[in-house]
């Protein structure tokens, strides 16, 4: 296989940075509403189409586009609890991945993960609801590539509150001295919870911290897609040619609660957030550049919701798990003690 | 270096359980030889740990692999157990046969999340999609005062934690296969063995801890419980260094016109259930000796197996276990603590009194 080299930027790559950012925040508006469709008027967070906790990635969308714009299927990443927009601008297929988030059978894990445990070897994607630990196993594909000789990389994504975990710093230190070709990245969205970055981290930046172990380390204001394009470009570029790990934070946005259902009472800085959404800013930008142009922007609108219902009708009209299966796939041979 | 450095799925057709022949080994050198011959075979299995380079592992799982296989295959590792527990998740799920040493079951406490998270319930979140074939050895056990932190066993917390196979190695001929066969597993397999077992120069031992080894590889099946000595009047489970007491005090009473049964459990998950029935329903007494702590463990889970069977097949029953508190440090008190050949010799002669 033979990766993208990294193209700089022109209008082309402009396009596609919005396009993966309007799919993303179309899928997010979709899952929104199919979540709160049954849980009103009381809020019940089992009940409904989908139940349990919700993580959705309004306003981090720049992060995802503006990485795996340098990633094809055969590089790994591994993201968190809120992974949604990670995976669709990794290419993981949006029916089987909403069919999860819906807890059907013909979802990613059958209905055994949900939305927080995503699994699609296809695209070598995967997330882990603990803060900090799908770090250690991006060393392990990322090792696994190098042993193996091709020039696959594996991407790592974390937000703010996970710098503080020991698995963030063990694996910085690691994968610096085995020079693996690992890239962290840090979403910096400024609320861990309810715990704002300034009242948990000793230092403003976390890309200071990569001076700790001897690799670049470079941080992304103001949420800016082509900033993390260019980071994420450079970074994955030495990743491929065996110069070893690099760490990028993103000051990015959480749009919306920690979890949905969370009345963010504590975060004084919500009236600004519409005006900081990254999508009008970045749209306005291009349409002002000439970079692209009304009709064309409606078009990956009108794509993006095609795409998008087509996943939740998919995923609605699904079978749901035969109860009877509850113990399947504990082992791969079906053993249980 | 290819790019085809998968373990071959196809590849491997290992006799089971063969006649143990006459050459000896140390159970540490047994182990060491089930690796080096696995690795000799398939490019992608690797060793990985804290001190399993030159020093050889601290208690000799891995003597000599660097020597043949060199740093890149047999590695140190930093003090990072999460990192390179989570490395060698990762690098599972990516086609390779990672072993990682865990260097003493007791520091499972800053690494368990990777463990009992991750790698143990991967292969089940994925809806089966993903296979995490890696095996997670480490050393277990007390009995040389190495105090609280250092000489646990604690199989019971990973046995009861789903998605994890759990071996436990009692002699060199089990070390090999079990270890073969853990390679082998498309599963997450935490392999087990008790310091006291492993035949070190350095350490009081039982004979039992060295022992004839076939020269060629071979499997025991994960799973499957074994007759370590056939009796009729009282039936000892038990596993690991604990089976070598079982088994002296049976030879002891044997004199006496007491006929123990000793099961040498070799795996708690699976869990081979019937093999446990199938004695306890012969003698109708049963004693569980086990040196992991007594509640909430092993030892309750083996009773309430036989129970829920039929639990008329019990005409005693008994547990020779560690007492809830820390394992001591001074000699005599933690000899107090563990299922020593004396606490099993009474819990037996006390089972003979009905």
């Amino acid at each position: 296989m033979t990766p993208p080299t990294t193209q700089a930027l022109n209008d082309e790559v402009r396009r596609d940075l919005l396009r993966t950012m309007v799919l993303i925040r179309t899928y997010e508006e979709a899952i929104r509403l199919a979540y709160y469709a049954d849980k009103k008027p009381a809020f019940d967070i089992g009940a409904g189409l989908i139940p349990g906790e919700m993580h959705l990635s309004a306003g981090q969308e720049p992060v995802a586009a503006g990485i795996c714009a340098h990633l094809t299927i055969d590089d790994a990443i591994t993201a968190t609890h809120r992974p949604h927009h990670l995976a669709i601008a990794h290419g993981v297929e949006l029916g089987p991945m909403t069919a999860e988030i819906f807890g059907r059978e013909t979802g990613l894990g059958h209905g055994r993960g949900g939305h927080m445990h995503l699994f699609d070897p296809r695209t070598h994607f995967s997330c882990s609801g603990i803060i900090a630990e799908g770090f250690p196993p991006a060393l392990g594909q990322a090792y696994a590539f190098q042993r193996q000789g091709n020039n696959r990389v594996a991407v790592a994504v974390t937000g703010d509150g996970a710098t503080n975990q020991g698995a963030f710093h063990e694996s910085l230190n690691l994968a610096a001295i085995w020079q693996l070709p690992v890239v962290f990245v840090v979403e910096d969205n400024d609320w861990a919870i309810s715990v704002p970055m300034s009242a948990s981290t000793a230092v403003a930046s976390n890309a200071e911290r990569a001076a700790a172990y001897g690799i670049p380390g470079v941080r992304v204001e103001d949420n800016s897609v082509e900033g993390v394009y260019d980071a994420a470009g450079e970074a994955i570029a030495r990743a491929r040619s065996g110069k070893g790990p690099s760490l990028i934070e993103v000051q990015t946005l959480r749009m919306w609660g920690h979890f949905e259902g969370d009345a963010q009472g504590y975060r004084p800085d919500l009236e600004s957030v519409p005006d900081r959404d990254p999508i009008p800013i970045y749209r306005d930008r291009l349409l002002k550049a000439g970079a692209i142009t009304d009709d064309q922007f409606h078009a990956m609108q009108a794509i993006a919701e095609k795409r998008v219902q087509e996943a939740i009708d998919f995923a609605t009209n699904s079978p749901i798990p035969d109860p009877k299966g509850h113990l399947n796939y504990v082992f791969s041979e079906g053993v249980h003690s | 270096m290819s790019t085809t450095l998968h373990h071959d799925q196809q590849s491997l057709e290992l006799p089971v359980e063969p006649d143990a022949g006459t050459r000896k080994l140390s159970t540490a050198k047994a182990i060491q030889e089930a690796i080096s011959q696995r690795m000799d075979r398939d490019e992608s299995v690797f060793v990985m740990g804290e001190d399993v380079g030159p020093y050889g592992g601290i208690f000799s799982s891995t003597t000599g692999l660097i020597d043949r296989f060199g740093p890149e295959r047999v590695r140190d590792t930093p003090i990072s157990e999460t990192a390179f527990i989570g490395l060698g998740i990762g690098a599972a799920i990516e086609g390779m046969r990672p072993i990682v040493e865990l260097m003493f079951v007791d520091f499972f406490g800053v690494c368990m999340d990777q463990i009992y998270n991750h790698m143990a319930k991967i292969h089940y979140e994925s809806g089966g999609n993903v296979r995490v074939p890696m095996v997670l050895m480490m050393a277990a056990g007390g009995g040389y005062s190495d105090g609280a932190q250092h000489s646990q066993c604690l199989w019971g917390t990973f046995a009861h934690l789903p998605g994890m196979k759990v071996v436990v190695p009692s002699n060199p001929y089990d070390a090999k296969g079990l270890m073969t066969a853990a390679i082998e597993s498309d599963d997450p397999v935490i392999y087990i063995f008790h310091k006291g077992v492993m035949g070190l120069g350095w350490m009081a031992k039982n004979d039992r801890s060295i022992g004839a080894v076939p020269e060629g590889e071979y499997v025991v099946p994960i799973g499957k419980a074994r007759v370590a000595r056939a009796g009729t009047d009282v039936t000892i489970v038990t596993l690991s260094l604990s089976v070598h007491h079982s088994l002296d005090v049976a030879e002891k009473l044997e004199s006496e016109g007491i006929s123990v049964e000793v099961i040498d459990l070799r795996s708690l998950v699976p869990l081979d259930r019937a093999a446990i029935v199938r004695s306890v329903a012969k003698t109708g007494r049963l004693i569980v000796v086990d040196e992991d702590y007594q509640s909430f463990g092993l030892s309750g889970e083996i009773i309430a197996t036989v129970a829920e069977h039929d639990p008329t097949l019990l005409k005693r029953v008994s547990r020779v276990c560690v007492p809830d508190v820390p394992i001591p440090y001074a000699h005599v008190l933690e000899y107090a603590v563990l299922p020593t050949q004396a606490r099993i010799e009474a819990a037996v002669r006390n089972a003979m009194t009905t």
